[in-house]
């Protein structure tokens, strides 16, 4: 792991009354791609703003570089921001945004009229200088904002939701383009989403956060392989989320049958919480299955098939490139390596999300 | 310290504002006429303002010529809001640009030709020609207050509406009406403000007769000022001070203010 | 939509073609015609004969100030009202609205009082033993006369241009390293340029033409122009006269509305 850039010390802060970081804990190392990730509410802006200096924590601290920056203001942090809504300055041109932060450095003429290229170059907006804000569409406004940000040459960018205005196209396209630039810069991105797909295509890390708490940490393989509890497990991805008992290590008792699996040291005969991805559900014929069901319902998602069997009390998510009808009888199979196990959640922060329709 | 300096700041502009406001109060207590010095506390002058037949006849005219101009130019700027958008871009342009007239004119020049023109139709002056005078300064008012709620609306519940089977005329009291409804109030208030504190157009439309409180204290100025008129500002004050207080801490208008 | 339309749009339109630009036509016909109806420029040219040139220059100069003193008062004001939070917004508004509804000449007045060398404010200055103020009867005291009726017309386009910036905008200066100072000059003032157009307009205008607040604050001893143009329809009865002294302040008028148009094309700079 590369050296650690940047700690968030026991972090906390509220508005009106309402605690929305609690004695919150970060570590973000060099070079990473770095996702703040969670629903509306979470903390994970605040924590951002934070990092940028718009906010400051009524408890903790913020170090840099092993110095403390917690009181230093927005103006003197080497980290730039891209805000959600870009934030362009609407009376001035593109060139003079971009040369914002560059002429209050005082840097020469020719060097931020080569920057400014450069950065344009970097945005595929060549030739852009002379436009003004309104006049360009919300990708390009995102892309400048963007520019301007990095051509300051920070250690640290940070994106609030940066593609959230943009069509699915263009975010696809825009997101390419980011890690592409983070490879390029080589600077640090931190980067604050509810989008997961987003999350998991960009991220070297994703840190899952619900009202105001770290749910977990991981690379983007870990967190959808094996999340830590119901609420990772529901926000990434499609996932079925089944009460079971461990029996014992690499035994679990899932709707009272027995079920081989790979984790271990959760105990004995404790009640806990199973995650199995809908794609790692395997329908075959009844009697080949470990448990038996019937289909209750079958859409065509163009990637898969998704259908939902009912089998011992319990309505399965099954992703699969081939078809079974409703009604049809089938088995289920599971591959151990494919049963997550995780601990009941000991907070409200840690369940699931249930919505009510 | 900044927050300090900040509500010094706030507090000294405030009070320079009110200053005079609390002079005026002040004396409508001072036993004495002259301004100058302080003669004892007395209720009289508000007694003698009920009893004082030329101020209250003033003080009918200014609020009836208040609320109905304001009443009739609130229509009419409605409407014309209304049609406006409905209009293609150029003449809109134009007839906003006209609206702008009478804000952007001075008083002086507004009253004058207005004047200039009731003498060339053959209007005898009078109640009528105040009225169609603020009447004429408060249409642009109502147009400036409903405009930018006619751009903000929502097409689509008009939409919706005609679409559940309404007529346009129905969808529009139904739909768009309530929209600009906040509009239309403001625009309503600033015309009546506007129109309660005019003196100079009043006073060129105005002729012999009829008088409004501005042109009233104008009158007398010469003269010196009857206390009664500082209780008369004092009660209208006072009474415009607590509806507002009042409408503040109603909730419907919290919710509104939010 | 459209034969509804005409239906709708033809009461303002006849009403502003009667009553804004007829009346306007008629201050060009007398200030272009003398008293047997022949075409002069007299009236207009008047405005270079020594009394008339005076009252002018006299105008401009004191409106001039008190807009710059309006602005420089209300900026600040405005700045710090426009970072209160939004649920005060309404609450606001109504406290500079208020004294408004206190009769204006009344308000005046009460500066007389205030201004008074036996007035309130020499009473407090004595009582601790500070020197007496004199500005009564002087332009000094017309100016303040009109600052006080004028300022909430600067504060409020003011205030509404600032609040429209989008904390953002600001935050994102800072973030690219600009202290407070820089961003107020490269950011905040050149986005509240509507604002300020539209304040100057809504000062500017009013004090150069009025001739009520000269009166009650300057002992009558300076002339305005607007006590001019009042006095040739009350007293002497020269409309043409009038008239074509009227034409001139147009002209200042007229620049204003164009200056506006320039600076301020989307009306974002609107008192409400």
């Amino acid at each position: 792991m590369n050296k650690e850039l940047i700690q968030l010390i026991d972090i906390s802060k509220s508005f009106d009354g309402q605690m929305v970081l609690d004695e919150l804990n970060l570590n973000i190392h060099e070079n990473e791609f770095v996702t703040l990730l969670g629903p509306s509410g979470c903390g994970k802006t605040t924590t951002l703003r934070i990092l940028g200096g718009f906010t400051s924590p009524d408890k903790g601290r913020v170090v840099f570089d092993g110095r403390d920056i917690t009181q230093i203001p927005p103006n003197k942090r080497p980290l730039n921001t891209v805000f959600q809504k870009y934030a362009l300055f609407t009376h001035m041109t593109i060139a003079e945004n971009i040369a914002f932060g560059l002429k209050i450095k005082k840097k020469s003429k020719s060097y931020i009229d080569d920057k400014i290229r450069y950065a344009l170059k970097l945005v595929n907006l060549d030739g852009y200088e002379n436009r003004m804000p309104d006049s360009l569409s919300g990708g390009q406004q995102q892309r400048i904002a963007i520019a301007r940000a990095i051509v300051n040459e920070p250690e640290v960018l940070l994106l609030d939701e940066p593609l959230g205005a943009l069509d699915l196209k263009l975010r696809q396209e825009m997101q390419y383009e980011l890690i592409r630039m983070k490879n390029e810069l080589g600077i640090t991105f931190v980067y604050v989403t509810h989008d997961q797909e987003e999350a998991l295509t960009m991220s070297d890390t994703i840190v899952v956060m619900n009202q105001g708490y770290i749910q977990q940490i991981g690379s983007p393989e870990s967190i959808y392989n094996e999340p830590e509890n119901a609420f990772v497990a529901d926000f990434i991805g499609d996932s079925n989320i089944i009460p079971a008992t461990m029996i014992e290590d690499k035994l679990v008792s899932i709707l009272g049958t027995r079920f081989a699996c790979v984790d271990t040291g959760f105990g004995t005969n404790r009640p806990v919480d199973v995650v199995i991805r809908p794609e790692d559900v395997i329908l075959v014929e009844p009697a080949e299955g470990t448990i038996q069901g019937v289909v209750s319902h079958l859409i065509f998602k163009g990637v898969h098939y998704e259908m939902e069997v009912q089998a011992c009390g319990f309505e399965w998510l099954v992703h699969s490139t081939t078809l079974f009808p409703v009604g049809k009888e089938v088995g289920i199979r599971v591959d151990p390596f494919n049963i997550q196990i995780m601990n009941k959640p000991e907070s409200e922060d840690e369940e699931a999300v249930i919505i009510d329709i | 310290m900044k927050t300090i300096a900040k509500r010094i700041y706030i507090a000294l502009i405030i009070l320079f504002l009110y200053a005079p406001i609390g002079i005026l109060m002040v004396l409508s207590f001072n036993e004495s006429k002259t301004r100058a010095k302080w003669g004892g506390f007395t209720f009289k002058w508000y007694i003698e303002l009920f009893q004082n037949e030329e101020i209250l006849r003033a003080l009918f005219n200014t609020l009836l010529i208040a609320l109905v101009s304001s009443l009739i130019a609130t229509v009419i700027g409605t409407v014309a809001c209304i049609a406006m958008t409905g209009m293609k871009r150029r003449a809109k342009s134009i007839l906003m640009g006209i609206t702008n007239i009478p804000m952007l004119n001075a008083d002086i020049v507004t009253g004058i030709s207005l004047m200039l023109l009731y003498i060339s139709l053959g209007i005898r002056f009078g109640m009528g020609t105040i009225l169609l005078s603020h009447i004429t300064f408060n249409i642009p008012y109502v147009i400036l207050s409903v405009m930018p709620r006619m751009r903000q609306l929502n097409v689509s519940t008009y939409e919706a509406a005609l679409d559940l089977g309404s007529s346009p005329v129905y969808a529009f009291f139904k739909v768009v009406f309530p929209d600009l409804l906040p509009g239309i109030l403001s625009g309503f208030l600033m015309a009546f403000t506007m129109s309660l504190d005019d003196f100079i157009i009043t006073h060129f439309t105005k002729g012999v007769g009829v008088d409004t409180l501005s042109t009233k204290i104008y009158t007398e100025i010469k003269k010196g000022i009857k206390p009664e008129m500082y209780a008369l500002s004092t009660l209208i004050f006072v009474t415009v001070l607590t509806l507002l207080v009042l409408i503040n801490l109603s909730p419907a208008d919290k919710k509104k203010a939010e | 939509m459209t034969s509804k339309n005409k239906w709708l749009s033809t009461p303002y339109i006849v009403w502003s073609v009667v009553f804004i630009i007829v009346p306007l036509g008629m201050i060009l016909y007398y200030g272009l015609t003398d008293t047997t109806g022949a075409f002069t420029l007299d009236n207009i040219t008047a405005i270079a004969s020594a009394g008339h040139a005076k009252a002018l220059r006299v105008s401009l100069l004191l409106s001039l100030v008190s807009t710059l003193v309006c602005f420089l008062l209300a900026y600040p004001l405005a700045m710090i009202l426009a970072r209160v939070q939004v649920k005060r917004h309404n609450f606001i508004i109504l406290i500079f609205i208020l004294p408004m509804w206190m009769n204006f000449l009344l308000r005046t007045l009460a500066w007389q009082t205030l201004l008074e060398k036996n007035g309130v404010i020499n009473h407090v200055l004595s009582f601790l033993h500070l020197p007496a103020l004199k500005i009564i009867n002087t332009p000094a005291a017309i100016i303040l006369g009109m600052v006080y009726n004028f300022l909430p017309f600067m504060v409020l386009p003011l205030y509404n241009a600032l609040a429209k910036i989008d904390i953002n905008v600001i935050n994102a200066a800072h973030d690219l390293g600009a202290n407070n100072l820089y961003t107020f000059v490269r950011i905040i003032l050149p986005l509240s340029i509507p604002g300020i157009i539209s304040g100057i307009t809504m000062v500017f205008i009013p004090a150069l033409t009025t001739f009520v607040i000269s009166a009650l604050l300057g002992g009558g001893k300076l002339l305005l122009i607007g006590d001019v143009i009042e006095q040739e329809f009350t007293r002497t009865s020269n409309w043409h006269l009038g008239s074509g002294l009227s034409m001139v302040l147009m002209i200042f008028i007229l620049i204003n509305m164009v200056l506006s148009a320039v600076f301020d094309k989307d009306g974002e700079g609107s008192m409400l």
